[in-house]
């Protein structure tokens, strides 16, 4: 098996406190510019903040502010695990 | 002759441009801390140094790719209305993303200046920006503004003056790489075969809008005789890929500049995030939105009691001494019951509407309401809405009217329309003085509990209707949330101040303006025609009532009331004052509270009847016109005249019925 640390996941599955790196935006159309214009680029760390008390949105912090986006919207965000 | 100088003020949502605007300008627009507050541009002007200077207050935006309403506000100003100055306003705290716009701003050729604003917060955390270093790394002049205080503002006066001085268009652009490149100089040939496209814009920008899909630019192009071309090239290329390059290239461009004229401090965990591990708490999240809406009315009601207790007093006063000193019956009768009875009775509940703005300001002005819209995401999301729904209910809570403008800011237009048309059932402010009257008279100590239930049973009503429409009239899928989280800021006193204050004195106008025709009208059908018993049920206002008994019986209600809620379509307050005046007869100093309660055909049950369909019958006529306004169409706001309607009847007669067995009031 490969490490775990190297292999892409979705972005929604990042727990709160973990830091990834975007590898790729495979949204289409107006999320997808939209993300990259926010700067969710490939390249870009994304910290998860927390999680909404319902279980949905969370809350991200990229580029030194922080945003909110829905599970759904950000399984479409590849990132890798950042190691500490 | 003096010059006139046109400004566009630009940037991303929620960095200060209208604190910025009205600090320059004098103007009193309305601020908050969340993305989304202007969604009009505004236009105000200020003299500097012998010249006059146009300031254009533009809605927040990302990029120049506009996708909600009032995005597309922002990008046409600036693109087709040609400002001779463009000043990006940029938080300093937040310079990265930030200047994302800047490097596009820099490909229009058009003069660009950076208000590096808020520049006291950065500098508060520890940040250090070398605005020199910035300037001359963008190629354009960067000047620091504080504009809460008007800090550097005048800095920025000159710099717009010095700028429209010189006419020099700004040439500096960043490079995208090879690829991207060849792409656009063999776009930019093509382009270039047709002199008449271009229209002041340079090849370059149109050049790349049409790789980034900006439709304004590509249907520009459709229409020229390259049309054709365009598209052959185009096709060539992955043009998602191309999109996510030059995104990149812009934040690799950023990247390259900021080390060099900013040093940041390490982000440790800040205020926000302390108080956003409790507000947004999993367990305490919801908790608390719920126990500050609850606090919120209850304040309104309790602090203002006393103020009200002496407005009353001092209209009873007055109503006395009218009745005492006049001698013609006819005039006393118009001052006393007409102007006293109907405007005292609005002007009553004055300081429950300054606490409402005041407690609402407090609430915009600190951050709260993005965190509101995060914790309710889930539920709009379970009625097929995006978050960013929410907020503009949480501003119907003080007036329809911008809470359905601010749906503006809503990127897909049926998610639009459904906010929209729900919207009216969030109880405004004008709704307040009705409850308080009923719930005041009939419910005592727990009036504020019953206030609290009816607000909360406008946005039950409003949800359910929001996923009704969904599920019928106006399917589709629930578009994506994506929101800026706004760190949380202590509201500036005068900032709160003032916007009570606008709001307050708005109602203080109403209720000597239309509320005093409205009073007029109804005291004139009360006393005619000439002869009858005023306010008697052979009057013209008697005989319009018995014709609307039949409609309100089965609700608990009597002609007085139908009358009262006719009257209230043009403005809510005016239940109350026309029940002012038709209660108004002879004693003059009697309160509305006493005769109400002295009113054999009211009860406890009925009483909650009126205030369950004042709450939900139909928009007032403002209300009306901004619907009819943002949905471009009177077919929608007849839709929710006859909706609310229907669903008010309905839900009246059950709370009657209800309210009648449980409590035995029938």
């Amino acid at each position: 098996m490969s490490s775990p640390d190297h292999s892409p996941v979705t972005l929604d599955t990042v727990i709160s406190g973990d830091k990834a790196r975007i590898v790729g935006v495979k949204a289409k159309g107006h999320l997808r510019k939209r993300l990259l214009e926010m700067g969710i680029i490939p390249g870009a760390i994304i910290e998860s903040i927390r999680v909404a008390p319902l279980g949905d949105p969370v809350e991200f912090r990229v580029k030194g502010y922080n945003l909110s986006i829905r599970k759904g919207d950000a399984a479409c965000i590849e990132v890798v695990m950042e190691v500490e | 002759m003096k010059k006139t100088i046109s400004v566009a003020l630009t940037g991303n949502p929620n960095v200060g441009k209208t604190t910025v605007f009205n600090t320059i300008t004098g103007s009193r627009q309305h601020v908050g801390n969340w993305p989304g507050v202007t969604v009009e541009k505004k236009t105000g002007r200020c003299e500097y140094a012998d010249t006059s200077i146009e300031v254009t207050d533009l809605p927040g935006t990302y990029s120049l790719t506009a996708y909600s309403a009032d995005e597309v506000i922002a990008r046409n100003f600036i693109i087709e209305d040609n400002p001779d100055v463009v000043v990006q306003v940029v938080d300093a705290s937040n310079l990265e993303r930030n200047l994302y716009l800047t490097m596009q701003l820099a490909e229009l050729g058009r003069p660009v200046i950076v208000a590096l604003n808020m520049v006291d917060v950065a500098e508060g955390r520890g940040d250090t920006i070398d605005e020199k270093r910035l300037s001359e790394l963008l190629a354009m002049p960067v000047v620091r503004t504080v504009g809460t205080s008007g800090r550097g503002l005048d800095r920025l006066l000159e710099t717009i003056i010095a700028v429209a001085a010189k006419g020099e268009k700004h040439t500096h652009t960043i490079g995208y790489g090879d690829e991207a490149e060849a792409l656009i100089s063999d776009l930019v040939r093509i382009l270039d075969d047709d002199p008449a496209l271009a229209g002041g814009y340079p090849l370059r920008w149109l050049a790349v809008r049409a790789i980034e899909g900006d439709s304004a630019v590509l249907a520009l192009i459709e229409k020229s005789s390259v049309a054709g071309a365009v598209q052959a090239r185009l096709q060539q290329i992955d043009l998602d890929e191309y999109e996510a390059l030059l995104a990149d290239k812009r934040y690799e461009a950023i990247g390259a500049i900021l080390p060099q004229a900013c040093t940041m401090c390490v982000r440790k965990m800040t205020g926000s995030d302390m108080i956003d591990r409790v507000v947004t708490n999993k367990y305490l999240g919801i908790p608390i939105f719920l126990a500050l809406m609850w606090g919120a009315f209850q304040l309104t009601f309790a602090v203002a009691e006393p103020f009200m207790a002496g407005i009353e007093y001092v209209f009873g006063w007055l109503g006395e001494v009218v009745a005492g000193s006049i001698g013609n019956e006819w005039l006393a009768s118009l001052l006393g019951d007409g102007v006293i009875g109907g405007v005292g009775g609005v002007f009553v509940f004055v300081p429950n509407i300054f606490i409402l703005f005041l407690i609402l300001s407090i609430l915009e002005g600190s951050g709260y309401l993005a965190r509101a819209a995060f914790i309710m995401d889930r539920l709009m999301y379970v009625i097929g809405l995006p978050g960013k729904s929410f907020i503009p209910m949480l501003m119907g809570f003080g007036c329809n009217v911008p809470a359905i403008m601010s749906t503006r800011t809503i990127e897909d237009d049926r998610d639009r329309l459904i906010t929209i048309l729900v919207n009216p059932f969030i109880s405004c402010g004008a709704r307040l003085p009705v409850y308080i009257l009923f719930a005041g008279v009939f419910f005592g100590r727990d009036a504020g509990n019953v206030i609290f239930g009816l607000y909360a049973l406008g946005i039950v009503v409003a949800i359910l209707s929001a996923k009704l429409f969904r599920c019928t009239i106006l399917p589709g899928e629930s578009s994506p949330f994506i929101m800026e989280m706004p760190p949380y800021r202590i509201p500036t006193i005068k900032n709160a101040m003032l916007n009570m204050w606008e709001k307050g004195s708005m109602y203080l106008k109403k209720a000597g303006g239309i509320i005093l025709i409205g009073s007029l009208i109804v005291w004139f059908l009360a006393s005619y025609p000439a002869g009858v018993e005023y306010g008697s049920e052979e009057s013209f206002a008697g005989m319009i009532g018995h014709l609307l008994e039949p409609l309100v019986s089965p609700l608990g209600l009597d002609w007085k009331i139908a009358v009262a809620l006719i009257f209230g379509f043009v403005a809510k307050e005016i239940v109350v004052s026309s029940l002012g005046v038709l209660y108004g007869a002879d004693e003059g100093s009697a309160a509305l509270s006493d005769a109400l309660l002295a009113d054999p055909a009211l009860s406890m049950a009925g009483a909650l009847a009126v205030m369950v369909f004042v709450l939900l019958y139909m928009p007032c006529v403002a209300t009306l016109g901004v619907i009819k306004k943002e949905t471009g169409s009177w077919r929608w706001a007849g839709f929710s005249v006859l909706y609310g309607l229907v669903v008010a009847w309905i839900l009246a007669f059950a709370t009657f019925h209800l309210a009648s067995y449980f409590l035995g009031g029938a």
